[in-house]
């Protein structure tokens, strides 16, 4: 274990993984102990939505750990997200018991208005946390691999597999909006009380929410850099660059592909099952197709293939969008998400930490050649593909 | 060769492209900074970018006009009213974020906002935390009564219920379809309807439920199959809870396809004078929609505002509709309570609006009730070749909102009272306040 | 209504210029107290006054209901007069006949709602029984066989007496028959005939006549009745599948439109064009803008508004998918996955400027005359809008296959699709034929515009709505092939519409989806692949 540390820190995850834990650590800190109104005080509103940044960073890196590492561009990781969230949202709704609007101990509201009959099947289990939080694990993963050993095992590859992940969160956003689906339809799931015995909205539920996000980020970083510096992640990069050639050397490119991909569906729904206490709703929105694509845009602003660079693009694309949605600017929001998107590409090919990297490599490189190999490593762009 | 190519590209333009941005950003950083002066700021929360934009970017409008007319009157409290709008881009958990911005940072004294029930939801949790005040201005499907929102749109007793009955007794309707776009407002009130319409002794074989999704655009099979159903000898009639997109389709298709209003109404909740003014409505003579406001009414307070309306906006042929009423009347309910308590203090506007009352566009006056809805009047229009409504029936006085459905078994024993109760949903069997009042 | 009654009528119908400026008013109290009563602004009032004045037998009763039926009728609530708007913009006096000249200030349209409607065509019904024009004649008798009316039978035997046409003589036939079954003093022999004339009608009006008789009836009829019902119900489940078929077709025309174009980029350039729907957004608003100048400049050329749209929206479309092509899509060849990135954004910024220019509401645009309506073939409705997208379908995607297949530019993108690279070493500039082909695509998605303005929203959100079919679309063709693309759309769309009816429209879609995913499993690069090294990525 110990030398599987050592591998996947170099310099600039040890400083990213020291950032996220002390944000997660002062941020709360400073929201619960300094007085209100004080400078250096952090309003609870920022804590939550810095929660949501932490949660949609794990959605990025997940993200790029497929697609900046595998090369397989996802267009439908919102799905897994939303999965998560879904599972988490049915616990919280189960916790609610008799303190609904219609006060049924066991039916949630909508469930009581739509004349339910009784709790659905699917819905038994999830007022136990154990069971909810394997759901939140469990159910993004079994679609994954499900997903993912149809889709690999038949060779959909490229653009391809884009589309029909795309099709899949699709058809599941339809799904979800049919009430008959019994996940609450449009509304979704909303109205929480608590969360393992807490108050959601209690500033100290907020923190402690806000905290775990952030170690969740440093665990899906931590996981996410020992897949890539091992073995596994190198042959991940060959699959990326060459997938026939990785193939042709003996390498079951399917079942690597498939591992990667359950792999960062299950993170995904974990980001959405921190997601969902935060923002207080779950509904089917989240399965829409531009929101998977929005997602894939904070990988490439941050810099495809770094993981430091994915959480950096959601933070600061989310950002921008707090920051550019309110005030006289905010019709044209939409304007600059769609700039953005098209000078990313355009400009920065490699995004923020990769462009970044290109200048400090060769400045570095004249000091320490041993971390610049590692760097490089990193930064790796993808190579255009010979056969394409 | 080509990734060189963009390589330079990138490099050349690069630094004049971060120079401009963060330019933008200072400048913008700047400018919110400068406007800070003594002021009772109002929040503005409804999606200007986004598939909703294309109904709330007018009630954005409206609630700048009233802000705009209430300060040409000296302002509230001696204040000038400031609007701080904010884009929740037709996201939902926006929404949320936005409604905690408007009240915990920029301490906005009440929020006018939200369209679709999913966004009152998802900034519900926000309301209720922070203890603010949401006016909500559009028709939706009840079961709901919370103590930080005032419903000024229409319940589904207010619209559904009269618009059926007027079917029933005026067009001697037999057999009805209800047709929706698949989401809780239709689901809920074709639920009511379903059971409104077996209470007056309408059989199951007489009833056509059918549910589509957002946006549809092919609707051949389902027209015929209205038209199929219609044929059997009844009076046929289509009570429609579709989505404002997918309406255009429909009655272009019921157009074409020869359904008309004499033979199958069509009577539509969500198909106001905005949504008409993308239709060629000559085909549409006749079918009816169910409202508490429409554009043609004469009254002198409706031909005021409405050429007030089309002076502020520079645009003369600007229509109004029933959500921007809704506006006009939570607005100005809100002003009254402010002047009776003196202050803008949330608690003490809450617990001051029952009971308020304010004009409508319609000649009546309208009551905030204890159940934080209010009392409209209902009419039911025709549409016209020129794309507005002629009224043909309206009920006879004003009908009080119902928080929550007589119609459904889950809450026919529910009521709403935040002034001897202070409770939402108190139970008149068990005497007893459910949910989060216990 | 008396026979009497009705022959006035009918001369009043014929002579109706004549008349008009010398009418003497025949029953003037009572006609005069009927027609007073349009003015009191009251339903009920005014279906009185409709009953009064169809049967006063006055030659002014057609003139009056029909002003009423063409919202030409006018009365004046404090003189309580009625005044009749003449195709010419005369006004006369509803009452008297008299010339008048003009409106007074006070005078609105009698207003009507659909229960009087129904009463102003019954009315009408059997005053143009008789009516020169055939068509009339066939709408009227149309008209009392939904009606029914009792009163009607001696004007419908007298028509059918003198009835040449054959069509109208159908019509009339059945009209006498709905008579025949709800009179209740007819013999059974007479209602045994009528059922076998509504048999034989075999529609959905007539099944719901049919039905509408109610079970007391005598035992034979009440068999024959239950027989002929049974029939027309065989009959028209028969027809509802050619019907499905018909709208899977229309469907399909509309996924191929939208998808023809994104079939051409992706096929010969490999390039995903996220703003393709973007595309297809502003041809229909291009639609708009061509019919908002031609409503205010040219209003007598409405009807030929889409003949000018179609080329300005392949030309305006066309132009910025050069201008997208040269500006971003060549700096990105070699990445698809980025091109789709950048695409997406650019839907983006175009909807938001497109929402910026002409406001967030839906814009209207027109059906020309030639696209409305439906006509009836057997017991299915075709609407003339649909068919015309179909057929318009087909003329693109002949043409277009046309192009490929015999002009230099076709040549060239076939090269290009098949083996870029040996296509550049034999010459071909790559890039100009990169920019044509990503100009066509976007051209012809400017084209499918104008078609989609005539079904659907013209709003900021149109394209979107599209794009997601128009992939699976494609992918489900096959790319690089168009007959793939056909092939692919119409399979979608029939299916689609045999799904609908059983399992709903929102599960049935979920249902298409669902197989699309499954069917790329079995055959990863869609129905008609491409073959060849080149092909492999």
């Amino acid at each position: 274990m110990p030398h599987v540390l050592t591998r996947s820190l170099d310099r600039a995850s040890t400083l990213f993984i020291l950032i996220v834990a002390g944000l997660g650590i002062l941020i709360p800190l400073s929201n619960l102990l300094l007085p209100e109104g004080s400078f250096f005080q952090v309003p609870t509103y920022l804590v939550a939505l810095w929660g949501k940044y932490a949660c949609y960073a794990i959605l990025a890196l997940s993200i790029d750990l497929i697609w900046g590492y595998c090369g397989i561009l996802s267009l439908g990781h919102g799905a897994f997200f939303a999965l998560g969230g879904y599972a988490m949202g049915m616990y919280l709704m189960r916790q609610i018991g008799s303190r609904g609007v219609y006060g049924n101990p066991i039916l949630p509201d909508f469930m009581v208005f739509l004349n339910y009959p009784s709790l659905p099947w699917y819905w038994h289990g999830f007022d136990m946390f154990w069971f909810a939080a394997l759901m939140v694990v469990l159910v993004p993963g079994l679609l994954a691999f499900a997903f993912g050993w149809f889709a690999f095992r038949s060779r959909v590859t490229g653009v391809y597999l884009s589309i029909i992940t795309q099709a899949m969160t699709y058809a599941l956003l339809l799904g979800f909006f049919r009430n008959d689906f019994g996940f609450g339809g449009n509304n979704g799931l909303t109205d929480f009380k608590d969360i393992l015995g807490f108050n959601v909205q209690a500033e100290g539920t907020r923190c402690a929410l806000f905290f775990l996000s952030c170690a969740a980020l440093i665990a899906a970083f931590l996981i996410c850099r020992a897949v890539v510096t091992s073995k596994l992640g190198k042959v991940l990069v060959a699959i990326r660059d060459a997938e026939s050639r990785t193939r042709f050397l003996g390498y079951r490119v399917e079942s690597y592909k498939l591992f990667v991909f359950t792999l960062s569906a299950c993170m995904a729904g974990v980001a959405g099952a921190l997601y969902v206490p935060q923002v207080g709703i779950i509904n089917p929105s989240e399965f829409a197709p531009g929101n998977s694509i929005e997602a894939v845009i904070w990988v490439a602003v941050g810099g495809r293939g770094t993981l430091t660079g994915a959480a950096l693009g959601a933070v600061v694309v989310n950002y921008a969008k707090t920051f550019f949605t309110s005030g006289a600017l905010a019709p044209y929001w939409l304007f600059m998400l769609g700039a953005l998107f098209i000078l990313v590409t355009l400009l920065l090919p490699k995004g923020i930490v990769g462009t970044f990297n290109a200048w400090w490599e060769p400045w570095k490189a004249g000091r320490d050649a041993d971390a610049a190999s590692a760097a490089r490593e990193d930064g790796a762009e993808p190579k255009p593909n010979p056969a394409e | 060769m080509l990734t060189q190519l963009t390589h330079d590209i990138a490099k050349m333009s690069r630094r004049r492209w971060l120079a401009a941005t963060a330019g933008l950003v200072l400048g913008l950083a700047a400018f919110t900074q400068a406007k800070a002066q003594e002021t009772i700021k109002v929040g503005v929360l409804h999606s200007l970018s986004g598939t909703m934009a294309i109904s709330e970017t007018t009630l954005k409008d409206t609630i700048l006009f009233l802000i705009d007319e209430q300060n040409k009157k000296g302002g509230v409290l001696g204040k000038k009213l400031e609007a701080v709008v904010v884009d929740p881009a037709s996201n939902w958990p926006l929404f949320a974020e936005k409604a905690r911005e408007l009240i915990t940072k920029n301490k906005v004294s009440v929020v006018f906002g939200c369209w679709t029930s999913v966004s009152r939801k998802s900034v519900l949790p926000v309301f209720k935390e922070l203890n603010s005040i949401l006016f909500y201005p559009v028709q939706y499907e009840g079961e709901e009564s919370e103590r930080n929102v005032f419903y000024t749109g229409a319940a589904p007793n207010q619209q559904a219920i009269p618009a059926v009955d007027y079917l029933m007794k005026d067009e001697k309707v037999k057999r009805w379809v209800l047709a929706g776009t698949d989401y809780v407002y239709p689901r809920t009130t074709n639920k009511i309807l379903e059971a409104y319409l077996k209470s007056k002794g309408v059989k199951q074989e007489d009833i056509m439920i059918n549910y589509t999704p957002f946006g549809h655009s092919d609707w051949q099979t389902i027209v015929a199959d209205i038209k199929k159903f219609g044929s059997a000898g009844k009076k046929t009639a289509v009570v429609s809870t579709i989505n404002g997109d997918a309406n255009v389709p429909f009655y272009k298709e019921l157009g074409n396809q020869g359904i008309k209003a004499k033979d199958i109404p069509v009577v539509a909740f969500s198909v106001g004078e905005e949504e008409l003014a993308g239709i060629d409505t000559k085909p549409l003579l006749g079918h009816l929609a169910a409202w508490n406001y429409f554009q043609s009414i004469k009254s002198p307070e409706n031909e005021k505002f409405i050429k007030a309306w089309q002076t502020y906006t520079k645009n003369p042929k600007r229509v109004t509709n029933d959500p921007m009423e809704a506006h006009v009347i939570g607005f100005d309910m809100w002003v009254k309570a402010v002047e009776k308590v003196k202050s803008t203090d949330a608690d003490k506007v809450i617990d001051a609006l029952p009971g308020i009352e304010a004009k409508n566009l319609t000649g009546g006056t309208s009551k905030m009730l204890p159940n934080h809805h209010i009392t409209k009047p209902v009419f039911i229009g025709e549409i016209k070749a020129n794309g507005q409504f002629d009224v043909v029936w309206k009920t006879p006085g004003l009908v009080p909102g119902d928080a929550w459905s007589k119609e459904l078994d889950g809450s026919k024993d529910l009521i709403g009272d935040w002034v001897g109760k202070k409770c939402g949903n108190y139970n008149t069997k068990t005497n007893k306040c459910g949910g989060q009042g216990s | 209504m008396s026979a009497t009654a009705f022959d006035r009528l009918r001369a009043a119908a014929f002579s109706l210029l004549l008349l008009m400026a010398f009418a003497a008013p025949a029953f003037a109290g009572a006609f005069e107290d009927a027609v007073t009563k349009f003015a009191n602004d009251d339903f009920s009032d005014t279906a009185e006054a409709i009953d009064a004045v169809a049967a006063s037998g006055n030659p002014l009763a057609f003139p009056i209901i029909s002003a009423l039926n063409d919202e030409r009728l006018f009365a004046d609530p404090e003189s309580k007069k009625v005044f009749i708007k003449q195709a010419d913009d005369k006004i006369i006096d509803a009452a008297t006949g008299a010339a008048v000249d003009k409106l007074p200030d006070g005078a609105a349209e009698v207003r009507l709602n659909n229960r009087l409607r129904r009463a102003v065509d019954t009315a009408l019904g059997s005053l143009t029984l008789m009516s020169p024009d055939p068509a009339k004649r066939i709408s009227a008798a149309q008209s009392v066989f939904k009606s029914h009316d009792e009163a009607a039978l001696q004007a419908v035997d007298e028509a059918l007496a003198k009835e040449t046409d054959k069509t109208a003589k159908a019509a009339f036939t059945e009209a006498r028959a709905a008579i025949l079954l709800f009179k209740p003093d007819a013999s059974e022999a007479d209602k045994l005939d009528a059922i076998a004339v509504v048999k034989s009608k075999g529609d959905q009006e007539a099944l719901a006549l049919l039905t509408s008789l109610g079970s007391d009836q005598p035992p034979l009829i009440a068999k024959a009745i239950a027989g002929a019902i049974s029939s027309i119900q065989g009959n028209l489940a028969l027809w509802s599948m050619v019907q499905n078929a018909w709208y899977g077709l229309s469907l399909g025309s509309v996924l191929l439109l939208a998808a023809i174009g994104l079939a051409i980029t992706f096929g010969v350039m490999g390039v995903i064009n996220m703003a393709h729907g973007e595309m297809v957004m502003i041809g229909a608003y291009t639609t708009f803008v061509v019919q908002e100048v031609i409503r205010t400049r040219y209003p007598g050329l409405f009807d030929y508004s889409l003949f000018v749209a179609v080329p300005l929206a392949f030309i305006v479309a066309g132009a910025i998918g050069v201008a997208i092509e040269r500006g971003i899509i060549r700096f990105l060849y070699g990445r698809p996955l980025e091109t789709l990135l950048a695409t997406w954004g650019l839907s983006l910024v175009i909807q938001q400027a497109v929402r910026t220019a002409f406001g967030p509401t839906n814009r209207e645009v027109g059906n020309p005359s030639w696209m409305s309506g439906a006509f009836e073939l057997g017991q299915i409705t075709i609407t003339y809008n649909r068919l015309w997208i179909l057929v318009f379908t087909l003329a693109v995607f002949a043409i277009l296959l046309a192009m490929l297949r015999y002009t230099a530019l076709g040549l060239e993108m076939r090269a290009v699709t098949q083996n870029r690279r040996m296509a550049a070493s034999m010459g071909i500039a790559t890039s100009r034929v990169d920019a044509l082909t990503f100009g066509l695509g976007s051209g012809i998605a400017g084209i499918a515009g104008v078609a989609l303005s005539q079904i659907d929203n013209v709003s900021p959100n149109l394209g979107q709505s599209y794009i997601i079919d128009s992939f699976m679309v494609v992918v489900f063709g096959g790319v690089g092939n168009l007959w793939g693309t056909l092939v692919g759309a119409f399979t979608l769309g029939i299916a689609n519409k045999f799904l609908e009816p059983v399992a709903g429209a929102v599960l049935g879609k979920i249902a298409i989806l669902v197989l699309i995913i499954l069917f790329i499993q079995k055959r990863p690069r869609g129905l008609f692949a491409l073959k060849g090294r080149a092909v492999e990525a």
